[in-house]
């Protein structure tokens, strides 16, 4: 399938699922939304992590950090000028994405670990200079008031009307198309990844560095493109987060669950595909709304914690792993 | 900048970095020699210190005698960890991204485990010694002022983990086992042909390793009041130190430790204790970037 049949075809569904959200609202009230919102976010969260991890196997231990970057960038421009949100995913993009090609350029050259461990030094440092700085909050936190409407008269008034009168009544439906289609775009780009030179120089990095190296593959330069690229997207990820939960303090945007879940979702899922993520974001994401509302949030990173060690242990190629050898009757892509 | 708080500095630095030994020590012997990224070892480090907490509130016993009494359990632990490590990773060659993610995992059921036995309060131990100064505590007022105002509470960690180091060393260096363990970093197959099983040597490391995170828990609790989530600031400290002492250096690892104690002390001296947990990776940073082998690295 091509790349552009591939965007229609997500496109439509994504549509689809919008408005499938929206009929359940109805029912359901907007927490359909509300949960939608969380479970879309760990679909671009997870699917970005596996651009780096799954495609080069190096592990980034630090997507909290880098969604919080999205975050506080947010809050920064905020804080400024209040920009129309898909302004400041952009500008979360560049600052998350200029932020993983920093680290990497300092650590990719050396041995895997360090780049790991430096990633998960990095979210320690961030959350201590945000702690530090007064601008965006500090220690308090920021308080993010979201507009009454949205903003769309930077579409034109015909296109602004129209979206105002037709798709979206309220803000958090806004943010949730948002997310939306931010997570089409990263499955987009995951899948156009694999399928191009770049996928192919990633694999060989994962599979031997130093015989791609040898072989004349560019492997610090891919390796930079991947965590640039898989930065960028985290970065995306955190942009819109300050005003779905309206008030951002450090250790919520740098909280636990972000980190161990980008991890999780594409292990679960498996890590040599789009799909992989994808399937395991939206399983654990619900699971993990279904536990939070019914048991408790400690109890579901417990959880995740103990699915993550079970599935490297035995199933190390996810689910999607399990599914190919059930139906196929043989093993999948190596990861 | 006054010259008393310096040398205050200077000195609650260097009391800082013999208890950062103590914690990083095991990362040094499973990442540095064993090359096992074990990132979960500031976890199990807190699990020491939630034991020294319990025999302490329950029994009243003093915390690094706790340390040393379940220094067997803990040594258990840590083969079983190896164990289950080496059959599902190393023998399949997989360590790199699924070993990370099994002590990833790892890292999180042991802290989230704690949260739920003991929830999120600081826990604390009480102890004679641990409001006194040193000159206190011996009950003389013979001694120069700067070594009577010593804190034990800093003071009892740095000596029992530099006596704690010493032993490390002499074992290291004048056992059979000790050398075994450094020639399996060097190589492995030299060492089967030598009639050592590589696999049983690196368990007994990695146990060990896991040994020391009893005694370093201890030794926390002494200096800090502990709560589950206290174990991820010691992460970027543990490899900061490790990488910068050098890999596989036990002497580094003291030297590193030491440095980067005297470093968060100034920090937070100068600039305010919000700022010392970004020392570390400042550190770290500038450590791979200029001198990726370490102080003492080969």
């Amino acid at each position: 399938m091509k790349s552009r049949n591939f965007i229609l075809i997500a496109a439509i569904v994504g549509a689809a699922l919008f408005f499938v959200a929206r009929f359940g609202a109805l029912s359901y009230g907007e927490y359909v939304f509300f949960a939608g919102y969380t479970v879309l976010q760990y679909v671009v969260l997870a699917t970005a992590w596996n651009m780096l991890g799954g495609y080069t196997g190096y592990v980034n231990f630090g997507s909290a950090a880098f969604f919080a970057v999205g975050a506080y960038t947010s809050v920064f421009f905020h804080k400024l000028y209040p920009l129309p949100i898909p302004v400041l995913v952009v500008a979360a993009a560049v600052v998350a994405g200029l932020c993983g090609l920093g680290m990497g350029y300092l650590t990719l050259r050396l041995r895997g670990a360090f780049f790991s461990i430096a990633t998960l030094a990095l979210a320690v440092v961030l959350q201590t200079l945000v702690v530090n700085w007064d601008f965006v909050g500090g220690a308090r936190g920021a308080y993010v008031i979201r507009p009454a409407n949205v903003d769309m008269n930077w579409l034109g008034e015909t296109v602004s009307g129209f979206i105002a009168h037709n798709l979206i009544s309220n803000y958090l439906q806004y943010l949730f198309l948002i997310m939306l289609i931010l997570a089409i775009g990263a499955i987009a780009t995951a899948r156009a990844i694999e399928r191009s030179m770049l996928g192919f120089g990633f694999a060989a990095i994962r599979d031997d560095e130093l015989a791609a190296e040898a072989s004349g593959v560019p492997t610090l330069k891919l390796k930079l493109i991947a965590t640039a690229l898989s930065g960028a997207f985290m970065g995306m990820a955190g942009a819109p987060f300050p005003y779905y939960i309206s008030f951002l303090q450090p250790s919520s945007a740098f909280g636990l669950e972000y980190a161990v879940n980008s991890i999780a979702m594409p292990i679960i899922g498996g890590t040599a595909t789009w799909v992989g993520p994808l399937v395991g974001a939206i399983l654990l994401g619900t699971l993990q709304q279904v536990a939070t509302v019914t048991i408790s949030s400690a109890v579901n990173v417990l959880l995740v914690g103990l699915l993550l060690v079970f599935f490297v242990i035995v199933a190390p190629n996810g689910l999607v792993g399990v599914m190919q050898k059930l139906f196929r009757g043989k093993p999948g892509a190596q990861t | 900048m006054s010259f008393d708080l310096l040398v205050n500095a200077l000195i609650a630095g260097v009391l800082l970095g013999g208890f950062y030994a103590a914690v990083t020590v095991g990362i040094s012997i499973s990442f540095g020699i064993l090359d096992i990224v074990n990132i979960a070892h500031p976890a199990f480090v807190i699990l020491g210190s939630y034991i020294a907490y319990i025999l302490n509130a329950r029994f009243g016993l003093d915390p690094v005698l706790v340390g040393i009494l379940v220094l067997p359990a803990f040594y258990a632990l840590g083969a079983a960890v190896y164990q289950v490590y080496y059959v599902s990773f190393e023998k399949r060659g997989k360590e790199a991204l699924s070993g990370l993610a099994f002590f990833f995992g790892l890292l999180f059921i042991t802290e989230v485990l704690l949260i739920l036995v003991f929830g999120v309060d600081y826990r604390y131990v009480q102890v004679a010694y641990i409001d006194a100064n040193f000159g206190k505590f011996l009950g003389t007022t013979a001694l120069p002022k700067i070594i009577a105002e010593l804190p034990m509470r800093m003071l009892v960690p740095c000596v029992m983990s530099i006596v704690m180091f010493i032993v490390l060393l002499l074992f290291i260096k004048r056992t059979f086992i000790g050398r075994a363990i450094m020639a399996v970093s060097q190589d492995a197959l030299a060492l089967q042909l030598q009639g050592a099983s590589p696999v049983r040597i690196k368990r007994i490391a990695f146990a060990i390793s896991i040994a020391t995170a009893a005694m370093a828990g201890a030794f926390l609790i002494i200096i800090q009041p502990v709560e589950p989530s206290v174990g991820r600031e010691y992460i970027g400290r543990v490899f900061a130190i490790c990488v910068l002492g050098g890999m596989g250096s036990l002497t580094g690892t003291l030297i590193g430790a030491m440095l980067l104690g005297v470093a968060e002390s100034l920090t937070a001296t100068f600039y305010g204790p919000s700022w010392a947990p970004a020392v570390s990776f400042g550190l770290l940073l500038l450590t791979l970037a200029f001198r990726p082998s370490g102080i003492m690295g080969r």
